[in-house]
């Protein structure tokens, strides 16, 4: 227990005195994973909204794909980021292996197929012939598709949730695309398994905290604007 | 009077999954009528409401809105903008009550003070006007048919499309909703096309019934007309002539026709109005409602088809019973709770069936198949 009140205090201590390095890498976490959370928003909702509101052969298969892909593991996407980034790799010339770039790039992995996946369902949950009902009202197809995303709003901020739940959190992809490099790539879960490792555990208790605060940050945010929308 | 004409369909035809579920070979909306389509489920009642709002792409065929071809994404999207559809499910947005009704006319871009008076207006006119503010998750399912129906007058649409419109909703709330609907289409003289399989439902409402079959129409024609005159055995038992008789044509003079019935119904004969060449095979139709039951023959009625019989099967009706009869042939009878047990009717019973010429439809004339 001792370990715990002293990683508690730790973390408020270097909260207060404003450590330059743990504000560096708590802002570069919140930062990275941002904008992966936002890019995956636009291509998960795009690709949940293409599947929704298409028939096609193999629909099923996409929809068993996505809902594979939301749980696949961070370290698998890492190595295939890696191996793609490498420099010898098919993308090996955008030079970002090491590089926050490549830990957003990894991260838009890992949540776009959760923000696609929820989305997905979220949409499919909406009344059947809702779609129709609107069409006959006279909307355009996409006044219809702004209309089924503002009615699938709660189910679809859940779903921004678990994506950017998924990307904070996570860490294999992050290291290994990211390398965790002082003051370049260092974000709160790499630096907490590397403070562990040294056995810093104050420091480590620190940084969990302070990436459990951020997390608990963004979500009471999205779910103060979910909430807010559902109840008029 | 010749009204013009506002939807036309030439050989439209649907396929779901490279099977054809809808062909229609002629169809046409006159401005100001209310047509009904009318067949059990699975007709192709929706099929072809959807495919004639274009909101369900025909695979063949044509479909013309005041002479202009539906063909282009561009022309669908403009006459989407001139009709509209009321569904069986209410499908309201998660919004407010007014919010809802003032869906269609957002859509359109028509000014906040114009949408808000037409709204209350129609709010008001549908009994909702005490409901405007209301979250319409917090509508009981007659209230959110309700708002459905302002949704769609609101817009003051060219043609108004329902399907089924009021089978989710409870018998009481049915009428009122019906009584309203009734109302309003006449008031405004609005064209529309309702689909249902209730046939009080179109006789209260339509001026021409489309009764359909697996994907086609198979009668189409002025409500009083497909009703009493069905052209085809599934029409007469669908709009409620439970009795149908097959017999040869013996004579035909002064509109009245004598038909004798098969042998195994023991050469019985029937008079019916209509024309026929005598030697003609024809089909006849009765309606439960128009066969009176008693226990003995009265000399002093008109009714010229009398017949003696047994009961068989005696099923409740909701207010009457429905009896059948083995006269030598099928014969269906409405009787009341009252004449029930007056006349002490059970299995087994004799009765004296009895029928007037005038209640004997002549269904079909040619083409009979002889294995009917």
């Amino acid at each position: 227990m001792d370990l715990i009140w002293e990683g508690l205090r730790k973390a408020l201590e270097l909260l207060l005195a404003l450590d330059p390095e743990v504000l560096r890498i708590t802002f570069l976490s919140l930062k990275v994973s941002g904008i992966a959370t936002l890019l995956s928003v636009v291509l998960g909702l795009g690709l949940a909204i293409l599947v929704a509101l298409n028939d096609f052969p193999g629909k099923r298969l996409v929809i068993a794909l996505l809902n594979t892909g939301m749980g696949i593991p961070p370290v698998v996407v890492g190595l295939f980021v890696t191996v793609m980034l490498w420099r010898y790799g098919p993308l090996g010339f955008l030079g970002i292996l090491y590089t926050p770039s490549a830990i957003i790039l990894a991260q838009l992995v890992i949540a776009t197929p959760i923000i696609a996946g929820l989305g997905l369902a979220a949409l499919q949950h909406l009344q059947p012939g809702l779609r129709l009902q609107i069409l006959s009202l006279g909307a355009t197809r996409a006044q219809m598709v702004w209309l089924l995303l503002r009615e699938a709003r709660l189910p679809l901020l859940a779903a921004v949730m678990a994506g950017f739940g998924g990307v904070i959190s996570e860490v294999g992809a992050s290291i290994m695309v990211g390398g965790n490099i002082k003051g370049s790539t260092r974000v709160l879960t790499t630096a907490t398994v590397m403070e562990t490792s040294r056995g810093n555990f104050d420091v480590a208790f620190a940084l969990s905290f302070i990436l459990l605060a951020l997390a608990f940050s963004v979500n009471a945010l999205l779910t103060h604007l979910q909430q807010r929308s559902g109840h008029r | 009077m010749t009204r013009e004409t506002l939807l036309q369909a030439r050989n439209l035809q649907v396929h779901r999954g490279g099977v054809q579920v809808l062909e229609v070979p002629v169809l046409d909306l006159r401005a100001g009528e209310v047509l009904a389509l009318m067949g059990p489920n699975g007709a192709g009642k929706s099929t072809l409401l959807l495919a004639l709002a274009g909101l369900l792409p025909h695979s063949a065929g044509e479909l013309r809105f005041r002479g202009t071809l539906l063909q282009s994404r561009g022309h669908r999207e403009a006459f989407r903008r001139r009709m509209t559809m009321v569904f069986q499910d209410p499908l309201l947005l998660d919004a407010t009550v007014a919010q809802n009704i003032a869906l269609g006319l957002k859509l359109r871009g028509i000014a906040a003070a114009e949408r808000n008076s037409r709204v209350r207006d129609w709010a008001k006119r549908l009994g909702l006007g005490e409901l405007l503010d209301r979250s319409a998750r917090h509508l009981s399912g007659g209230e959110a048919q309700r708002t459905a129906l302002a949704r769609a007058f609101v817009l003051h649409p060219e043609i108004l499309f329902l399907d089924e419109p009021f089978s989710s909703v409870d018998t009481q709330t049915r009428e009122g909703l019906l009584d309203d609907l009734g109302h309003i289409l006449a008031e405004t003289g609005t064209t529309a096309v309702i689909a249902t399989h209730d046939q009080g439902e179109a006789a209260r409402l339509a001026h021409r019934l489309a009764v359909m079959q697996e994907g086609r129409i198979v009668q189409l024609g002025g409500l009083r007309e497909v009703i009493n005159h069905p052209e085809h055995p599934f029409v007469a038992t669908f709009v409620g002539m439970e009795t149908l008789l097959k017999g040869q044509v013996v004579s035909s003079r002064e509109g009245l026709i004598s038909l004798r019935l098969r042998k195994d119904s023991g050469d019985r004969e029937v008079v019916a109005l209509g024309e026929a060449q005598p030697g003609r095979m024809v089909l006849v139709g009765v309606r439960p409602e128009h066969v009176a039951l008693s226990l003995q023959i009265d000399n002093t009625s008109s009714a010229r088809n009398v017949f003696l019989g047994a009961v068989t099967k005696v099923i409740p009706r909701g207010p009457f019973f429905k009896v059948e009869l083995d006269c030598g042939f099928f014969l269906a009878a409405y009787v009341t709770a009252q004449s029930m047990s007056e006349l002490g009717l059970e299995p087994g019973r004799a009765v004296v069936a009895s029928f007037k010429a005038t209640s004997v439809h002549l269904i079909r004339k040619e083409g009979l198949d002889p294995e009917l």
